[in-house]
């Protein structure tokens, strides 16, 4: 390798217990997060085996996947908590993997508990069973979602087998405009790049717009890379990592911290280093983003108009977007702003962190609820909603007219029945506006939380910027 | 894991993109997952109609491809959720090989962890691929040989596709994971006992109680 070396390049180089040959290689795993979705499956798999988990200090579980989200829940509140969210308890406890279960001060969603437990470290190799764990590359890990047969291995052996992906880096430059927020970032990426661009990279982002963000807002970013087919994405750790995690219950103190952040520091892409592909954006075209189809890659500014399907070249994005446009009960060519709504989620691993409910509350309070909506705020986990509870978000948004419910994924997913239904028209913060994922034929429209909170009130898909604070929340 | 040498039959032509893991494996049908059943809600939104009975028009309930084993389709066939269901569906279904352009990389990778076979051909092929295997009610043979890594298609036509060495040894061989890497568990170990030293804050953890 010559002198001038990626991070990500850094990144794998640590970990390689051995080379398999072909740009195979086998990589040390130091942190492995567990769901009930997978995890009493793969745990039972394992014993069926006759195996043991090879560092279970090494892991965590928690349930979140089938979780109820109801104020007062238990694990019998949603059709499969009990089976999943209970099986993963014992068999978790058994193997002697630290286990967070709904009494627990830090149960939530594994992709907000790593990282705010200090679980996630710079420099660390962390895998799930979960495509969004690219969400941990914010703090500058390597991190990515694995199949339920690779948690067996990961289970078993603490290593994974893994082909070396070519490298990206996304450079976003310049300062954002008003209301305009990470999810915005993320989703006018997408658009513009196409949901394939990123397959088979690892992907950097770089730039003085993604240095001058917090950690939670790095994570939205990192979260979303999956939705353009990259399996990773990463931030290189700087001061802003270091203050995030200094004092986490797991992350290092006293003189093992100071060695930690010394090797840290270190941790990012040379000058001159190399990049298989390189790409750049300038913050200040950025527009608070909605999207308008099935796919996170169909999205537009807010203050734009829906594409038709005749405007596309291609007859397959054609075909594409009448089948979309379909579903989504919307027509080419009518404004995206105006269309009406059911639904709003505000949660999930992409939008539920203490930042994102405060852009959401400092929109929502003074004012109300649109009477025809349903309106949801879903802390993701136990710390968020203490902490915003100890700020007062939590009576913003009650006042407002929202519900605020327990943590968990909720109705990203819907997997544990709290579904949208069939018709509805959701606005989510979430990550997937697929066909069917927020149940049977509810229609998804994924944007950041402020725009979230303002289309709840105006009861339609409406610009954030149009919502001037009228309170007194941070 | 099954092992995967030679598969002869019908290839169904699914020309569509971006079929991702939400189409092929439901999130509904998550909870009740098991390798044996997955099958009965593989493409549940393409397969069935609203009241629950099969769409004539989806190719895999039309006659002659109800047996198919190979799957053409468009670009970025599987893309989306990790979940790994969706190759167990389709194994479920009968198919052991997919054809496309492109896959999203877990499920890619998932595949194989199944002995079910991707293979990526550029999109010109994968055109004159749907149209050979549209064209006689899915009488069409199709043969795929791991061994000699081709594909020959019902005209006789033999296209050569990419299969990594490690990769062709345990579809042929249908060599499990797991029990390849604990025999490396020795380098584990001494790669753990190096590398506590240089970031002792990745073993040491402390407690959040
Ligand atoms: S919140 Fe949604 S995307 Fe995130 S882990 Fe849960 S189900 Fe997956």
């Amino acid at each position: 390798m010559s002198g001038a070396t990626t991070l990500f390049d850094k990144l794998w180089q640590a970990h390689v217990v051995r080379s398999l040959g072909e740009n195979l290689d086998l990589l040390h795993v130091d942190r492995h997060l567990i769901h009930d979705l997978s995890g009493a499956r793969a745990l039972t798999e394992l014993q069926e085996r006759g195996l043991a988990v090879r560092n279970p200090e090494l892991c965590m579980a928690m349930p979140d996947h089938s979780v109820s989200s109801q104020p007062g829940r238990t694990l019998a509140s949603s059709p499969f908590g009990e089976r999943l969210g209970g099986g993963l308890r014992k068999m978790a406890e058994a193997a002697g993997i630290p286990f967070f279960g709904l009494e627990h001060p830090n149960q939530g969603i594994v992709h907000v508990v790593g990282p705010e437990t200090g679980f996630t470290l710079p420099g660390s190799l962390l895998v799930c069973g979960d495509s969004h764990t690219s969400t941990h590359g914010a703090l500058g890990a390597l991190a990515w979602g694995i199949g339920s047969s690779e948690v067996v291995h990961v289970l078993a052996t603490q290593t994974v087998r893994q082909r070396r992906p070519q490298s990206m880096r996304i450079t976003i430059n310049g300062e954002l405009g008003e209301g305009v927020e990470a999810k915005d970032v993320i989703l006018h990426i997408i658009g513009q790049l196409g949901v394939a661009a990123g397959t088979g990279h690892a992907v950097e982002y770089a730039g003085t717009t993604i240095a001058a963000l917090g950690i939670e807002a790095r994570m939205t970013i990192c979260n979303l890379s999956i939705e353009f087919g990259a399996r990773m994405g990463m931030i290189a750790p700087d001061q802003t990592t270091f203050e995030y995690l200094q004092g986490r219950p797991l992350a290092p103190k006293g003189a093992a911290w100071d060695r930690a952040v010394e090797y840290w520091r270190g941790l990012r892409s040379d000058d001159g280093a190399v990049f298989d592909r390189e790409v750049t954006f300038a913050a200040a075209e950025i527009a608070p983003q909605v999207t308008w189809g099935t796919s996170p890659g169909q999205t537009l500014a807010v203050t734009g108009s829906i594409p038709t399907p005749d405007s596309f070249v291609e007859a397959e994005q054609r075909n594409n977007t009448e089948v979309a446009l379909e579903y989504m009960g919307l027509s080419g060519g009518q404004s995206i702003a105006g269309t009406r709504i059911d639904r709003v989620f505000i949660g999930s691993c992409t939008n539920s962190r203490l930042s994102d409910l405060r852009r959401a509350a400092r929109v929502a309070q003074g004012r109300n609820v649109a009477s025809h909506v349903t309106a949801w705020v879903v802390p993701g986990s136990v710390q968020v909603k203490q902490a915003a509870e100890a700020e007062g978000l939590d009576e913003i948004f009650l006042a407002a007219g929202f519900e605020w419910r327990e943590p968990g994924c909720a109705q990203c997913v819907a997997t544990n029945g709290e579904t949208v239904a069939p018709g509805e028209r959701c606005v989510s913060t979430s990550n997937r506006n697929f066909v069917g994922r927020q149940g049977p034929k509810a229609r998804t429209h994924l944007a950041g939380p402020a725009m979230a909170a303002a289309a709840a009130i105006a009861g339609e898909i409406t610009d954030v910027r149009s919502f001037p604070p009228l309170g007194e929340a941070q | 894991m099954e092992k995967l040498q030679l598969l002869q039959g019908v290839a169904a032509p699914l020309p569509r993109a971006n079929i991702d893991t939400d189409i092929i494996t439901p999130a509904k049908r998550l909870l009740d997952a098991n390798r044996e059943t997955m099958h009965e809600h593989t493409f549940e939104p393409l397969r069935f109609l609203a009241d629950g009975s099969e769409n004539p028009d989806f190719i895999l309930n039309k006659p002659g491809y109800r047996d198919a084993v190979i799957l053409i389709t468009g670009r970025n066939f599987g893309c989306g959720s990790s979940r790994e269901t969706a190759v167990w569906g389709l194994l479920g279904l009968g198919i052991r090989c997919v054809i496309a352009e492109s896959f999203g990389d877990i499920f890619f990778n998932n595949c194989f962890q199944n002995s079910v076979l991707p293979i990526r051909l550029p999109a010109e092929t994968i055109a004159e691929l749907l149209a050979e295997a549209g064209d006689d009610q899915g009488n069409m043979q199709f043969q795929v040989d791991v061994a000699s890594r081709t594909l020959t298609t019902p005209s006789g036509r033999s296209i050569t596709f990419d299969l990594t060495a490690d990769r062709q040894t345990a579809l042929l061989e249908g060599l499990d994971e797991v029990g390849q890497t604990l025999k490396e568990d020795a380098a584990t170990t001494a790669f753990q006992a190096q590398d506590r030293t240089a970031r002792p804050w990745i073993y040491d953890l402390g407690t959040v109680d």
